[in-house]
């Protein structure tokens, strides 16, 4: 049953985009979009527990037999992604309309959810395809939805960091259509796992190298792995809040599953982080983005570029991950993917019911809401103390196993590093935290009016506040999963 | 293989190299978002083309299998070369892909100028430093 | 009631007392709120006591939540130490409460019910230190009790109070991330456990030099423990109302990073291992150190609860070099000096409230001859202060006697030092605590003018509010009375 049915993930969307388009009425199209990402997720929630354990789902679009054909394939890896983005999708949705685009008229909007489900299809894709063409397909839809969405931002700079974005994508897409150009020269075959058997990877064979240069350049821009992030504080700072949380929860995650799984099931750990020594160049990067981009949080005065400079540094923990290339950092970096997801998303809405009440989320705007919207504020200290990794939150889980597989691989001072980069976390936490508790408001800006945010947002907001916690205290669906994930991509599968 | 070999034997991908660096200069370089957007084109069309000549077979033909009354569905007595469909059925989808992210670019851009009355990047930029 | 359930319901007392302070508070009822809290705190009391019986009786109560991480567990213990410390903590906690009332009602203090609560939850976090089973459990609640008690530290919300909650934060989250928390991945690293176990999980196998930094990361790590030089925080923390004091000095924080170090010492290293190690002396010396350096500071200061404050760094560092010695003297001294100077310095720091709130005076040259117009909490000042000292008979005399002995058995060549600086700090310590009472009691008083030194101005006795100097008459008693029933706690701590 479930093998026919894993298909809907992408084509339900995706067929659900232009019937909004059609309907023309914004809360039928928000009814429709909800509906159908809840059964997105119900049908992802059923694969996970299917393939738990080993198992695999075999979809052939058409009929047509892989390697000739389309397969739509779900492992462990592409389960635990499609959970996480119909997960966070649906909690998004969910959020109430008013935290919508600004700059969108009501009677426009149902474009505005067109686009959404546009977004989910195209990444929800990219997880479950088996086909590298497809995947740049995919890759695409969601990148050009998500600059459509970004656009939408209240600011006229919205619409220029999506322009950036969509320069920088594309830039991205095109290294990622030549590295797979390249590996189909090199094999003759777009089946991922066909690639993968057919490649035999070495260093003198330029070809393949380039390949897999281009390859993860391409992914990197997408992912904004630094240096390459310079699209990111932008888009995520100017977007509408509600698409700041789902991109932020979503789209650099399938991104990464993208590279993880070019890395180690086309072109093997044992290529890449023997020969190539990959991790000798992902390494640093890692340890520069964990440092500079929280460094460069501590110096924001908006609250939403300080929450995307901290993405850019969570990025880092997650190359992180992926360059020890052991099951325990591997492990700990796609824990940190659903781990970022649930607490980045969270903080995100949290910006969204602030935007909301208090109309600018600049820090000094900010002083003392703390008392005017306690229960929004306390969301946003649970978000924080994930960030930081305090023990009992989901940051700690990830925390924890990065620090194991760094250490497992004998880097003593790469561990240490980890530890001390959480502390500028601390740093710009603290920072926001105390204005927003001990700051008297400016005599300027007054607060009285403010109330606390309606239900319709408080909600989805503290779902994501209180997973941060649950997540934080069991581990058997995040950690469990992941783990399972990370043996089966060093092992070589999908 | 010596440089000069290389430089001959391959020459497409040489050409390719430079219309991707054409393209990739002017959307550095240039402050012009139209021509941002140009210079994006040329370097999608340098992967596209890339990926075309990959397909072709030197002294193949297009891969249309020839009618032959006798042998209905098959190729007749001799063997035909073909190029390889594949890889241009793929490039039909990245062309639309292309045009598809064309026409945002483009809409972005007009917006722009309409926000910011400038299609100039330094320019909007400016002009944002001035009305926060 | 089966054992296990006896640590829930203690664990969860405090809880209880937390949400019955919310909603009697929100719904107008201070002194309902105000009744609850000590009478939930007794009802905790008796809850570890009773698991006290059963660990005199050589059980260990377990009680085991849930599998946090593959191999890691949310599982409390209950052994001799944490028996110790539990009891230290809700016992003084009903104190504490009663004394509070008096503290915050008299001093006008704003926001009383937030105090409540999150005073209550730092007991939570307390008990949960006291009983984890693991390294994670205690890591968990470490850090719980460092955010928990960041509102009360900042309660004033005034920029002394920010600036001084920053410190906190910053000193505590920073110690306990880049140093504790390493040491407990490191030791997972090494061992594939974070159980605490009798006699060490790491074996032998640790060259001698990994054993020293890994003891120095736990002991830094402890930054509750307020070694030097991370032991900034402490004092600064001073600008929180009293009783707020008195829980970090006395009861929960600091107790809780001293703890932490004993803990690590005999469950995760064993005596066996550190005995005699350079790692042992590595850590004696550190301690000494910050005991010499942080008694001679307190001398040099003129604001009552700095002075105060400086003493506890000091204090502390008798524990830590308790269990830096790794004999079982020395860990028995250690824990005896958790009980003596918690009782020892709650009496101080109730006192100093006391004579802030009747007279608004917080600085030591101001005291002159306050005690004859507040002559019972400058009594209990003075037994307090002999208990802090090691004076018989009194608690903290026990403590003293013990380290001593425990010094004498480490076999160092440099034995004797240890024992020199051990002596040296009480005599410090009678140089920083007896010019209070000395002032209180025999200092003319600025206001009666240099003629009239006599006798004949007879000032009408002035003290603070009732409950505040009965809590404090209570605790120097209790000071009094651990000297004669220390042969129990001394029983219990035989390892």
């Amino acid at each position: 049953m479930i093998e026919k049915i894993v298909v809907l993930e992408v084509v339900l969307p995706l067929l659900a985009a232009p019937v909004c388009v059609l309907v023309r009425n914004p809360r039928l199209c928000r009814l429709l979009s909800l509906g159908v990402v809840a059964i997105c997720f119900a049908i992802a929630a059923a694969a996970l527990l299917e393939v738990r354990g080993g198992g695999v789902i075999s979809y052939q679009l058409g009929g047509w037999l892989p390697p000739l054909g389309i397969e739509y394939r779900v492992s462990t890896v592409n389960a635990y992604l499609l959970a996480l983005v119909t997960a966070m999708a649906l909690v998004v949705f969910s959020f109430d309309s008013r935290g919508g685009p600004p700059r969108v008229p009501e009677q426009r909007r149902h474009l505005y959810y067109a686009v959404f489900l546009l977004c989910i299809s195209g990444l929800l894709g990219i997880a479950i395809t088996g086909d590298a063409f497809n995947i740049f397909v995919f890759l695409e839809i969601s990148s050009l939805s998500s600059y459509i969405l970004v656009s939408l931002g209240g600011h006229r700079r919205a619409v220029l960091s999506a322009f950036y974005y969509l320069v920088m994508g594309t830039i991205g897409g095109v290294f990622f259509m030549l590295g797979v150009g390249l590996l189909y020269q090199a094999t003759g075959t777009l089946n991922l796992r066909d690639i993968a058997a057919r490649l035999e990877p070495s260093l003198d064979d330029r070809g393949t190298v380039l390949a897999l240069a281009l390859l993860v350049v391409g992914i990197s821009i997408k992912l904004a792995v630094f240096p390459l992030h310079h699209w990111l504080p932008d888009a995520y700072s100017f977007a509408p809040p509600k698409v700041s949380a789902f991109l932020a929860a979503t789209a650099t995650k399938v991104s990464f599953y993208l590279l993880a799984m070019i890395l180690f099931t086309i072109f093997g750990a044992a290529f890449v982080f023997e020969e190539l020594r990959l991790q000798a160049v992902l390494l640093p990067l890692s340890i520069l983005a964990m440092f500079l981009a929280s460094g460069a949080a501590i110096f924001q005065t908006d609250l939403r570029r300080l929450l995307a400079y901290s993405s850019v540094a969570q990025i880092g923990y997650m190359t992180l991950g992926l360059s020890t290339a052991n099951v325990t950092g591997l492990a700990g970096g796609l824990v940190h993917l659903f781990n970022h997801a649930v607490m980045k998303g969270g903080l995100f809405l949290v910006v969204a019911c602030l935007l909301y009440r208090v109309g600018s989320v600049h820090i000094d705007a900010l002083a003392g809401i703390g008392r005017r919207m306690p229960l929004t504020a306390a969301a946003l200290v649970i978000g924080g103390l994930s960030l930081i990794g305090v023990p009992g939150t989901v940051g700690f889980v990830s925390k924890w196993y990065l620090v194991s597989g760094v250490l497992e691989r004998g880097w003593t001072a790469a561990a240490v590093l980890i530890l001390l980069s959480s502390l500028l976390a601390l740093v710009y936490v603290g920072k926001v935290v105390e204005v927003v508790y001990f700051r008297k408001p400016a005599e300027t800006q007054p607060i009285d009016h403010v109330r606390e945010a309606p239900l319709g947002m408080l909600a989805p907001a503290w779902v994501l506040a209180v997973a941060a916690i649950f997540f934080g205290l069991t581990t058997n669906w995040t950690y469990g999963v992941a783990r399972e994930a990370a043996e089966l991509l060093l092992a070589g599968g999908i | 293989m010596s440089s000069i070999q290389s430089l001959s034997g391959l020459w497409a991908y040489w050409l390719i190299i430079a219309l991707m660096m054409v393209g990739l200069y002017i959307v550095i370089a240039r402050d012009n978002l139209i021509k941002k957007v140009m210079g994006l084109n040329i370097f999608q069309a340098a992967a596209i083309l890339f990926y075309v000549t990959m397909a072709k077979v030197t002294g193949g033909t297009a891969p249309i299998v020839p009618h032959d009354p006798a042998h209905p569905g098959g190729h007749g007595e001799h063997e035909i070369l073909y190029s390889n469909p594949l890889p241009h059925v793929l490039m039909l989808t990245a062309i639309v892909v292309g045009v598809a992210t064309t026409a945002l670019a483009l809409a972005l851009a007009v917006r722009i100028h309409g926000d910011y009355g400038t299609a100039e990047e330094d320019e909007a930029v400016i002009y944002d430093m001035e009305h926060t | 009631m089966s054992s296990g359930t006896t640590i829930l319901v203690a664990l969860l007392l405090p809880v209880l007392a937390a949400v019955s302070c919310q909603i009697f508070g929100r719904v107008g009822h201070p002194n309902l709120r105000d009744v609850a809290t000590p009478l939930i705190g007794a009802c905790t009391f008796a809850a570890v006591w009773r698991l006290g019986g059963d660990v005199l009786a050589g059980g260990r109560p377990e009680l085991v939540l849930f599998e946090v991480l593959p191999g890691v567990e949310l599982a409390f213990q209950v052994e001799p130490l944490g028996l110790v410390y539990g009891l230290v903590a809700s016992g003084l906690w009903i104190v504490t409460s009663i004394y509070a009332v008096g503290y915050m009602r008299g001093h006008h203090e704003h926001n009383q019910t937030r105090f409540f609560t999150f005073f209550a939850l730092s007991i939570f976090a307390a008990l949960g230190i006291a009983f984890a089973r693991n390294l994670f459990t205690l890591f968990l609640f470490y850090e719980a009790l460092t955010l928990l008690t960041f509102p009360l530290v900042t309660h004033h919300g005034t920029d002394e109070a920010r600036r001084a909650g920053r410190i906190y934060l910053g000193i505590l989250l920073f110690t306990s991330i880049s140093f504790l928390l390493f040491a407990i991945l490191f030791t997972w690293r090494l061992t594939g456990t974070i159980e605490f176990t009798p006699g060490g999980i790491l074996g032998s196998e640790p060259s001698s030099g990994m054993v020293t930094v890994l003891l120095l990361l736990y002991a830094f790590g402890a930054g509750k423990a307020a070694l030097m030089p991370f032991h900034r925080w402490l004092p600064n923390a001073m600008v929180a109302p009293t009783p707020v004091s008195a829980l970090l000095h006395a009861v929960a924080v600091v107790k809780a990073g001293v703890f932490a170090i004993l803990k690590v010492v005999v469950y995760v290293f064993g005596l066996d291992l550190l005995a005699g190690s350079n790692a042992s002396l590595a850590l004696m010396t550190i301690a000494s150190f910050t005991m010499l350096m942080a008694a001679v500071i307190a001398i040099r200061q003129d604001n009552l609860k700095a002075r105060l404050a400086y003493s506890t760094i000091s204090q502390l560092a008798y524990i830590v070099l308790g269990a830096a010695m790794a004999t079982a003297t020395g860990v028995l001294a250690g824990g005896l000096q958790i009980a003596m100077h918690a009782a020892g310095k709650i009496t101080l720091f109730f006192c100093a409230g006391a004579i802030l709130v009747a007279t608004h005076k917080k600085k030591v040259s101001e005291l002159d001859g306050l005690g004859r117009t507040m002559p019972w909490t400058f009594a209990a000042f003075f037994l307090a202060s002999l208990s802090i000292i090691g004076i018989p008979p009194l608690g903290g005399s026990w403590a003293k006697w013990y380290l001593m002995v425990g010094a004498l058995e480490t076999g160092f060549a440099w034995q004797a030092a240890f024992l020199g600086v051990l002596m040296v700090s009480s005599l410090l310590a009678v140089f920083y605590l007896m010019p209070v009472v000395v002032r209180g009691f025999f200092a003319s008083s600025p206001t009666a003018g240099p003629s009239g030194s006599g006798g004949g101005d007879r000032k009408p006795i002035a003290e603070a509010p009732f409950l505040c100097v009965a809590s404090l008459v209570l605790t120097a008693l209790l000071s009094l009375a651990l000297f004669f029933v220390a042969g129990d706690l001394t029983s219990l701590l035989s390892f």
